[in-house]
């Protein structure tokens, strides 16, 4: 069988963080009760007239700029007219042509498994109107709720030939975007409630040959992993079909979460024809100098650059920078706990395990819990100067975690402080040597194994508070002497 | 460059309109008889001039992003032919 290669486009519809729709003021949330967040404009009826949001436009520009896009001098919105439940109007407003959409020819970084940096070209980043929700109804029929039409949606589309070659590079590619829209504060990033959206087309030739696959479009994917093995699914389907000398078939393909496969969906039986045109009733928008400018410096630090940054500064591994900046909050923590005088590495660790772990269990991020940089700084602090042990720590965060008392006063309410005393640690092991003549013999007679019976002995003595480092030299010292 | 009966079906199924023979025929007619009056257009030279999408010179009209109140769901609901909890009912859709 030959060998072959898969190409994946990628298209991503983000719903923007706005208080109001797109083209009329109703409020956006998600959920309640149907037909709430409805107005004559979101629901199409005769004689209403839409006025774009400024808000929704600015978060496009903003996104634009920060994918590398060169932004459009003039920008219109047209008709895009099919018939569907879900849209009141008959058609949908979007943005069309190659040079017309808000932002065009931008790109994107993606850092790859082995380190290095891929990046995906993206051909366009636009603004269109979200369409009402349809749910099956059990006692027959489909029913509508427009609370959704008309929130603002912008579209993310990767340019062709396709740059991302792998599930994996896909699913590398939406974490990215995703992490660039949370830092830019344009959308929530939730695929579960369906605010980001990601539909990959994928196809596979043949190596060496030039020409492009029959490609499919796979819908319903709702988390990172479904699009990594949805995509791995497709890519293998296609290529086990092509090599029982089948046809790959243009279609769009629904992804089954439980069973892990694609199943065709059904297809519309005629050709889409959208016959876009420009809507006559919204005006175009001119970007100019001014209005790019309050843009581009309103940009925070991308998650790519910062996680670089944190590389150079600090000396910590791309996969720990990975971690800490994939999310702007806490980075910010990071940062804070650095600037007061933590070493990078040890609230890296702190942070990417036990602090991630319970915030993970509670489902909060660090700023709904109980501790601030301020507590880990503590913490690091009184473990660097071993006042307590490794071990003894996790219990301190844990407490801390609970009551958010300061580590340090968690450590002398309950008396944790780390024996590191010699005199103190070499009194107990002496005793330890006298109770237990039987065990000394077995270490004199070639049984060095013992040794861990002492230090244990010690342990218990001191109430696990002896430095244990301290103790095994002292436990080793004193037994060389008897 | 005339319509064909092939085109006329095609944008009147886009259209969602149910049409005989007979309405074709006298649609192919008059859809011709419209763009030859965009052929007269054709023939004029406009060429330096940019092409635009409005007729007004407004651009940048934009409103500020805060709510408004909603209108009544009772109201939103009050001319469908059949609503069921709140929803607007339609025909089952099948997606997939």
């Amino acid at each position: 069988m030959p060998s072959y290669l898969a190409s994946i486009g990628m298209e991503v519809h983000a719903e923007l963080d706005t208080r109001s729709k797109m083209f009329c003021r109703c409020p956006v949330a998600f959920g309640g009760e149907p037909n709430t967040r409805v107005c004559p404009v979101c629901l199409g009826l005769p004689g209403s007239l839409p006025v774009p949001n400024r808000a929704a436009t600015e978060m496009v520009l903003r996104t634009a700029l920060a994918l590398n896009c060169t932004i459009a001098t003039n920008s219109v919105f047209h008709r895009k007219n099919y018939f569907y439940p879900d849209l009141p109007k008959g058609y949908q407003v979007s943005q069309y042509g190659e040079t017309n959409p808000i932002g065009y020819a931008g790109w994107i970084d993606i850092p790859k498994a082995d380190g290095s940096i891929k990046r995906v070209r993206i051909r366009r980043v636009h603004l269109e109107e979200d369409t009402g929700k349809l749910m099956h109804l059990p006692a027959g029929g489909s029913g509508v709720d427009f609370n959704r039409s008309g929130v603002p949606l912008m579209e993310i589309v990767t340019d062709f030939p396709p740059d991302i070659e792998s599930a994996e590079e896909a699913k590398e590619y939406l974490v990215q975007l995703r992490s660039t829209l949370l830092y830019l504060g344009v959308c929530d990033g939730k695929m579960e409630e369906g605010s980001l959206r990601c539909e990959p087309n994928i196809s596979v030739r043949p190596e060496g040959s030039a020409e492009y696959g029959t490609k499919t479009e796979l819908k319903n994917l709702n988390s990172f992993r479904s699009v990594q093995l949805g995509v791995r699914y497709e890519i293998e389907r296609q290529i086990a079909a092509l090599g029982r000398g089948e046809r790959i078939r243009q279609e769009t393909r629904g992804w089954h979460e439980g069973r892990e496969e694609s199943f065709p969906m059904r297809t519309k039986e005629e050709e889409n024809d959208y016959r876009y045109f420009p809507d006559p009733d919204l005006v175009p928008m001119a970007f100019d100098e001014a209005m790019r400018e309050r843009a581009r410096t309103s940009l925070p630090e991308l998650p790519l650059a910062k996680a670089r940054r944190y590389a150079e500064q600090s000396g910590l591994s791309a996969q720990d920078c990975a971690l800490l900046t994939a999310d702007q909050a806490w980075a910010e923590f990071f940062e804070q706990a650095v600037a007061l005088g933590a070493p990078p590495k040890p609230v890296c660790n702190w942070m990417n395990s036990d602090f991630a772990k319970r915030l993970n269990e509670d489902g909060i991020g660090w700023k709904a819990s109980k501790i601030t940089p301020a507590h880990l700084v503590d913490l690091v602090k009184l473990i660097e100067s071993d006042a307590i042990s490794g071990k003894t720590a996790k219990e301190v965060f844990a407490e801390s975690f609970e009551s958010g008392e300061m580590p340090s006063a968690v450590v002398l309410a309950k008396g944790l402080v780390q024996i590191s005393d010699r005199d103190q640690i070499e009194a107990a092991v002496r005793e330890a040597i006298e109770a237990n003549p039987a065990s000394v013999a077995k270490y004199k007679s070639g049984q060095t194994g013992v040794a861990g019976f002492f230090v244990g002995q010690v342990m218990r003595a001191t109430g696990g508070q002896a430095n244990p480092g301290l103790v095994q030299e002292a436990v080793k010292a004193a037994l060389e002497k008897v | 460059m005339p319509i064909s009966l092939d085109e006329v079906r095609h944008v009147a199924r886009l259209a969602r309109l149910e049409l005989d023979e007979a309405e074709v025929l006298a649609l192919q007619g008059e859809l011709n008889a419209l763009l030859g009056h965009f052929a007269d257009i054709q023939g004029i030279d406009a060429r330096g001039i940019e092409p635009q999408s409005h007729a007004v010179s407004l651009q940048n009209v934009w409103a500020e992003d805060s709510p408004l109140p909603s209108m009544p769901r009772s109201e939103a609901l009050r001319n469908s032919a059949l609503t069921r909890a709140g929803l607007f009912v339609v025909p089952t859709i099948i997606e997939d």
